[in-house]
């Protein structure tokens, strides 16, 4: 029976001939990534193992906590560069090398085509975008992974998403992403397949953001072909021979979903969940903000501070309103240093952070308070996900946040020259 | 596998960040597991007896990878039912060893403080409280059998793979 792209990754990993929806598999995992998370639980506090299966098969990035805010962190740092040096562990990307996990595994050319990848964050299927089946797992998953290196999936059924068209100058991969939950809600159990001839008009950028943001639709494995654009942003990391997956002739799709990115228009999940959630930014202007917050992994990339900066520009954050910038890696942070993109943000009376999860997941660098209003171009709308149980958190893309920011209250980018 | 207690009930999309707060990341297991629910349900943690159930809605454990079963096993819940799981949550049920069930319909068939009994490996959820019953698909045995083993940490220290106990600074 001809396979679907991440079946094939599963089969491979597996061992095995094919296989269909329903199996359950036990697979070697091609790329194991631990965060510093790992290291500092004081739920599930850690053991470092008596023995590692493939040590040249893991890397290590202190990122949801970086630098250290606290003093757990900073033992949770020490312990993890102290398994690194245990078990010769290859990739440790150690604070100033570091960046969030899922930008540090982009960089590095760790998301490869047709790869078994697997982290202990919920936003791993970001590396989706380079054809690589990857999924975060829980932590003491990752430690069987790291002591087995082998994991357990029940072969999912998947979703043809055919795209079409190309995104209007003034919307990004997150508008998309949440046009299409609004359009088709929840794809709990499901894996998620882009096709379609409107791929190739996506940036690296939007699709990266695109399949990071999978996640709140509740997908399981999430693929985009590895078309010239993947294959050359790998070769200039030194990456080159892949062995991409594609869908076989007569695979079976669960459901095939159709998106025109030329109907696309600036969107807004409102607080709480992103499906069902979700409305035009317009239908929101007015509301007033106390924070605005661009960064993450769906967000912190240098065409993010790019964005920003051009919306920014000559132009100051609104009074009483607070916006704040966090670099998805060292890489992103430099590069819009040189760029100019900082100064930009800065002048206009934004803050940028050194990179770190922080924001997005209410550690650090931007808790928002009780009874505040946060728009964020992070990965989650959910209630306390920032902060206080009070908050309201508004999630959209970065012209918005950066157009909203200058207003003070939510607009439409278009509302703002330059967002357009 | 079975299971039998009452229950508590929880509506669709309960997320991670619900069930672990981030302000519980700095505390002792034991004071972390007070806070599960503090924000959607404060003070629920103080009324939950061991054995009692969750039942949830649609895609309950959404979000984030968090070690929310760690906190619901401390505060002694001895299964989670819901009309559906997000997978990285039920991923992390079997892998604590809590016993979790997909059974679509749930919601209809439990009023909050019945008492249900469970069997994992058939998939027949009896309401003992109202003499009612639902089918669910049964959880696999391969996945059952991570779950009466006690879970990947009790594997791995059987196998010798990790150490009993807790590595330097991060012991309690």
């Amino acid at each position: 029976m001809p396979m679907t792209a991440t079946q094939q990754v599963l089969a491979r990993a597996a061992q095995r001939e094919s296989v269909a929806v329903g199996d359950i598999v036990v697979c070697d995992v091609d790329r194991a990534v631990l965060l510093d998370m790992q290291f500092n639980s004081t739920a599930v506090p850690w053991r470092q193992p008596n023995h590692v299966e493939h040590p040249q098969r893991l890397a290590v990035v202190l990122d949801h906590g970086a630098p250290a805010p606290s003093l757990r962190d900073a033992a949770g740092h020490r312990l993890a560069r102290e398994f690194c040096a245990a078990f010769d562990v290859p990739h440790l990307f150690d604070i100033g090398r570091h960046g969030i996990c899922h930008e540090v595994i982009a960089e590095n050319g760790l998301a490869r085509p047709g790869e078994l990848l697997l982290c202990s964050d919920s936003h791993t299927c970001a590396a989706g975008a380079f054809n690589t089946a990857a999924r975060g797992v829980g932590g003491i998953e990752m430690l069987q992974v790291t002591c087995t290196g082998k994991t357990w999936f029940v072969v999912a059924p998947s979703i043809e998403v055919e795209l079409t068209g190309k995104l209007l100058p003034y919307c990004e991969g997150k508008d998309l992403f949440l046009a299409l939950a609004r359009a088709r809600g929840s794809a709990e159990n499901m894996n998620l397949e882009f096709t379609g001839e409107g791929i190739g008009s996506l940036s690296l950028h939007d699709r990266r953001t695109i399949a990071t943001q999978c996640a709140e639709v509740h997908a399981e494995f999430v693929l985009f072909p590895a078309d010239e654009v993947v294959l050359a942003y790998l070769a200039d990391r030194g990456v080159h021979d892949v062995q991409p997956v594609e869908s076989e002739s007569g695979a079976e799709y669960a459901a095939r979903w159709t998106l025109d990115l030329e109907r696309v228009e600036p969107q807004v999940a409102v607080p709480g969940k992103i499906v069902g959630n979700v409305t035009d930014a317009a239908t929101l202007a007015g509301t007033r903000l106390d924070q605005c917050f661009i960064g993450s992994c769906a967000n912190g990339q240098l065409e993010d501070f790019a964005l920003a900066a051009r919306v920014l520009a000559d132009r100051h954050v609104a009074s009483g309103t607070r916006l704040i910038v966090t670099p998805a890696s060292q890489g992103v942070y430099l590069e819009a240093v040189r760029a100019g993109y900082v100064s930009a943000i800065v002048e206009a009376g934004g803050i940028v952070t050194s990179s770190t999860c922080g924001a997005c997941f209410g550690y650090h660098m931007g808790v928002v308070g009780d009874g505040e209003v946060c728009l964020t171009a992070s990965t989650r709308n959910f209630q306390g996900r920032m902060g206080a149980a009070s908050a309201d958190v508004y999630l959209a893309s970065t012209r918005t946040v950066a157009a909203s920011a200058i207003a003070g209250t939510i607009v439409d980018p278009r509302e703002v020259a330059d967002a357009a | 596998m079975q299971h039998e207690a009452r229950t508590w009930t929880f509506g669709d999309d309960i997320s991670t960040d619900l069930l672990y707060p981030q302000t519980a990341y700095a505390l002792p297991l034991a004071e972390a597991a007070k806070l599960v629910f503090s924000a959607n349900r404060p003070g629920w943690s103080d009324l939950v007896e061991p054995g009692d159930i969750i039942v949830g809605g649609r895609n309950f454990g959404m979000g984030s990878s968090r070690a929310a079963v760690a906190l619901l096993r401390r505060l002694g819940i001895g299964a989670c039912l819901a009309e559906s799981f997000s997978t990285l949550y039920l991923r992390n049920c079997v892998n604590y060893a809590l016993p979790a069930l997909a059974a679509p319909g749930v919601l209809g068939l439990v009023e909050e403080g019945d008492r249900i009994h469970v069997d994992f490996s058939t998939g027949a959820i009896e309401n003992r409280s109202q003499g009612t019953r639902l089918m669910a698909p049964p959880l696999p045995p391969a996945l059952l059998t991570i779950i009466e083993q006690g879970g990947v940490i009790a594997s791995l220290e059987a196998r010798g793979l990790i150490p009993a106990a807790p590595t330097g600074a991060s012991a309690p």
